[in-house]
């Protein structure tokens, strides 16, 4: 079956290295749908989190070659009803004064929040799990977007985790 | 201690042990070439005629004695040189460090004269690589770049250094933390595991090279004799059974024995050490051994369900783990699963002996009388093709780390590279045989010129059927005999051409004249080729086409293919 999947992956902080991990999904084609990536509290630990689609066969080898990497420290994978999930979308619509109070009236109602508005455009901007993000997008249905971005999903596992960063 | 980073370079090496490198100067690694220079009673430089041969020799030393091997290459050509080397080792998990120049750190991204970006080009044909532009970075990444290549599963390090790092000075501190000791594994199913195998009426053991790396051969023996089970093996692991043991069923796969394909097919228990299943053995993944349960033992957790499914697994280091699960096992004989293969072994192909002075020289007399000449120290090494083929099937004895061969990659060319390594690893104490085809040793006979300067006493037995033989063999089976670009026609004397390049040469069209030659040969101090003349239709049996199973087996008739 084709499931959507979510991973974290601990790395070092080194050049190069996502080179290395999106590297390695091309060439063991495995599809990536999302990737995030940023440094963490510790400087030299990245913190990635891809989400990817395949069946548990490709998820297991997904893992376990992310693993064999000498930066990787961790690979854990994540249940999403185990994990709070966000990512961050930002839309901009066309506006012109037929619609613009039904724009802004959506955002409200919505909890979009209108991050700038400059000349028959307007910004949205929200932040929530994955479907939440469709839903959000699928009420924007009715205006003109002219662009539009998400950043991929990021998470973090509910409460007590154990990291073990020293291998 | 103050010193430039081509002298922490040569230090680093000492400090790991290495006594030889491979390689060949250039511009970006002339400061590294001076240092080596200085250090030449330390540490001895073999200069190859090509940076493929220097790859290949690293690797061959790698294998011979269990050691990392060491080459060395300037940037751009002489690092994309090392390329087909480096992947090679990759696939079959030899433990090797490449070091190469690069242009200087002003110069790096500005597509400089010789500067290429090769950490990009190596990143999926090594284990690991670097790249170090601070020379301050480079003692601990030289170290860790040994450690890697020879922890866990081994493989090729790769290390880019750019030109001012090998000059630029820094304090040198010798290495002060004391190796990670490993943890204890401890493994939690090999109750249930040794359950399974006690309990099973045919089970069956699948070697892989893995067995050679953990230098787990007499473990795998011992599992063999005392619960009575037959077993075959890999390319990779050509030399962990004992021959004329009655549980070694030979060589496994594609052009593996009929009983040892037929048994492993038919067994209710298979028992996989080392192996990735690949597509040379489990020709057909899906069904490959669909009946049995599968116990997959392996170091690198990545192998294990990648090609094929298992119902055990055990992700860790085979010795230790046969040693844990060995007491477990029960003593016991298997007559009745003995039966059933011994009526199998009825339709193994047999090669047909010529006379002595027969005209039609036969591959496998060759071999065999190599064995009997060269005696049971000999190291076997092959290039890629049908002679490569003959040489896993036909060789009667093989100590440990003693058969190298290009399995994973299959690279023609690999074996005299590889062979002259081995032979400089074990000082000319054991002959080595290169065993190679007149298509792969077009392509790297030129390091007969580094046997010549070294006086490396390689034997090359050149087995020329005057074809891209295994090419050949599937264009007449599956492709009507057309035969597009395998029959090249060369003229090349290889006598002649030997003695050109200060070698000995000899030519042999019967067995005789053939063990005249090799009985000269073994007394050489330097090397010598014999070339072998062979019929251009000799084939490798039996032979299961890809993607099928041993039920297609071809024995030994080409009519067979495609029925
Ligand atoms: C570098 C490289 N190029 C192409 C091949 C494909 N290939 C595999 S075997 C073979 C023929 C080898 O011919 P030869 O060395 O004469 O050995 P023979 O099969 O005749 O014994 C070829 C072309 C390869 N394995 N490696
Ligand atoms: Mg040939």
């Amino acid at each position: 079956m084709n499931e959507k999947h979510y991973l974290i992956l601990l790395v070092e902080n080194n050049a190069g290295v996502l080179t290395r991990i999106s590297s390695l999904f091309c060439q063991r084609g495995f599809n990536i749908d999302t990737l995030t990536v940023a440094s963490t509290d510790n400087p030299n630990i990245s913190r990635i989190t891809v989400s990817c689609f395949g069946d548990e066969t490709v998820y297991e080898q997904i893992m376990s070659q992310t693993e064999k990497l000498i930066e990787t420290k961790q690979v854990i994978s994540i249940e999403p009803e185990h994990a709070v999930l966000r990512e961050l979308l930002l839309v901009k619509v066309e506006t012109d004064s037929d619609n613009v109070d039904e724009v802004v009236r959506t955002a409200a109602h919505h909890h979009f929040r209108i991050v700038d508005s400059h000349k028959g455009y307007m910004v949205l901007e929200t932040s929530g799990s994955p479907e939440k993000i469709e839903r959000m997008l699928a009420l924007l249905k009715p205006f003109k977007i002219v662009e539009m971005c998400r950043t991929g999903a990021t998470a973090l596992e509910k409460g007590k985790v154990n990291y073990d960063l020293d291998n | 201690m103050t010193l430039n980073g081509s002298e922490i370079l040569v230090k680093v090496l000492l400090e790991e042990g290495v006594d030889t490198v491979f390689g060949y100067p250039g511009g970006c690694v002339l400061n590294i070439y001076d240092e080596l220079y200085k250090s030449s009673d330390k540490i001895r430089h073999i200069m190859t005629a090509h940076e493929q041969g220097a790859a290949h020799a690293a690797d061959g030393y790698a294998r011979a004695t269990g050691r990392t091997g060491v080459c060395i290459a300037t940037s751009g050509p002489g690092a994309t040189n090392l390329v087909t080397g480096l992947a090679t080792a990759y696939m079959d998990s030899v433990p090797m460090v490449a070091i190469t120049g690069n242009v200087p750190n002003s110069l790096i991204g500005r597509d400089s004269f010789q500067e290429v970006y090769i950490t990009g080009i190596t990143m999926p044909i090594t284990k690991h690589n670097f790249f170090v532009n601070d020379v301050n970075q480079l003692a601990d990444t030289l170290r860790r770049a040994f450690e890697i290549a020879h922890t866990g599963r081994f493989g090729p390090v790769h290390v880019d250094i750019t030109k001012d790092v090998t000059a630029a000075l820094c304090e040198y501190t010798p290495p002060t933390a004391e190796k990670k000791a490993q943890k204890p594994v401890e493994y939690d199913n090999l109750e249930e595991i040794a359950e399974v195998i006690n309990s099973a009426e045919r089970p069956f053991v699948y070697c892989g090279g893995g067995i050679r790396l953990s230098g787990a051969e007499e473990e795998v023996q011992r599992l063999i004799a005392k619960a009575d089970i037959p077993a075959s093996y890999t390319l990779m692991a050509a030399g962990v059974l004992g021959y004329g043991d009655r549980n070694n069923l030979g060589l496994l796969g594609m052009h593996g024995m009929y009983s040892g394909n037929k048994a492993i097919f038919n067994s209710d228990v298979m028992i996989a050490l080392g192996t990735r299943f690949s597509d040379r053995v489990a020709l057909n993944g899906k069904n490959f051994c669909k009946n049995s349960k599968i116990i997959h033992i392996d170091i690198a957790k990545s192998e294990i369900g990648k090609n094929v499914p298992c119902e055990y697994s055990v992700n860790g280091d085979i010795k230790d783990v046969l040693t844990k699960l060995l007491p477990l096992i029960k003593e016991q004989k298997r007559e009745k699963w003995h039966a059933d293969i011994d009526e199998w072994k009825k339709h193994d192909h047999v090669p047909v002996d010529v006379p002595e002075d027969s005209h039609e020289l036969k591959p496998h007399q060759i071999i065999r009388e190599t064995c009997k000449m060269a005696g049971e120290d000999a190291i076997y090494v092959t290039d890629v093709g049908q002679h490569q083929m003959w040489a896993a099937q036909y060789i009667s004895h093989v100590k440990p780390n003693s058969f190298l061969t290009s399995g994973g990659l299959g690279t023609m060319g690999y074996g005299y590279g590889a062979a002259i390594g081995a032979t400089i690893a074990t000082e000319g104490t054991r002959p080595v045989i290169h065993f190679t085809g007149d298509g792969s040793f077009h392509m790297n006979l030129n390091e007969a010129c580094t046997a010549v300067s070294y006086n490396v006493p390689v034997i090359t037995v050149i087995m020329n059927n005057q074809v891209l033989g295994m090419v050949h063999q599937w264009q007449q089976f599956f492709y009507g005999r057309r035969f597009s670009s395998s029959e090249p026609e060369r003229a090349t004397n290889y006598k002649a051409v030997a003695e050109g390049f200060g070698a000995k040469g000899y030519h042999c069209e019967t067995l005789a004249e053939y063990k005249a030659a090799l009985a000269e040969a073994l007394k050489a101090n330097g090397p010598v080729w014999i070339e072998c003349l062979i019929d251009r239709f000799e084939n490798v049996y039996p032979m299961i086409p890809g993607g099928k199973t041993v039920e297609d087996t071809i024995i030994n008739n080409p009519e067979e293919a495609g029925k």
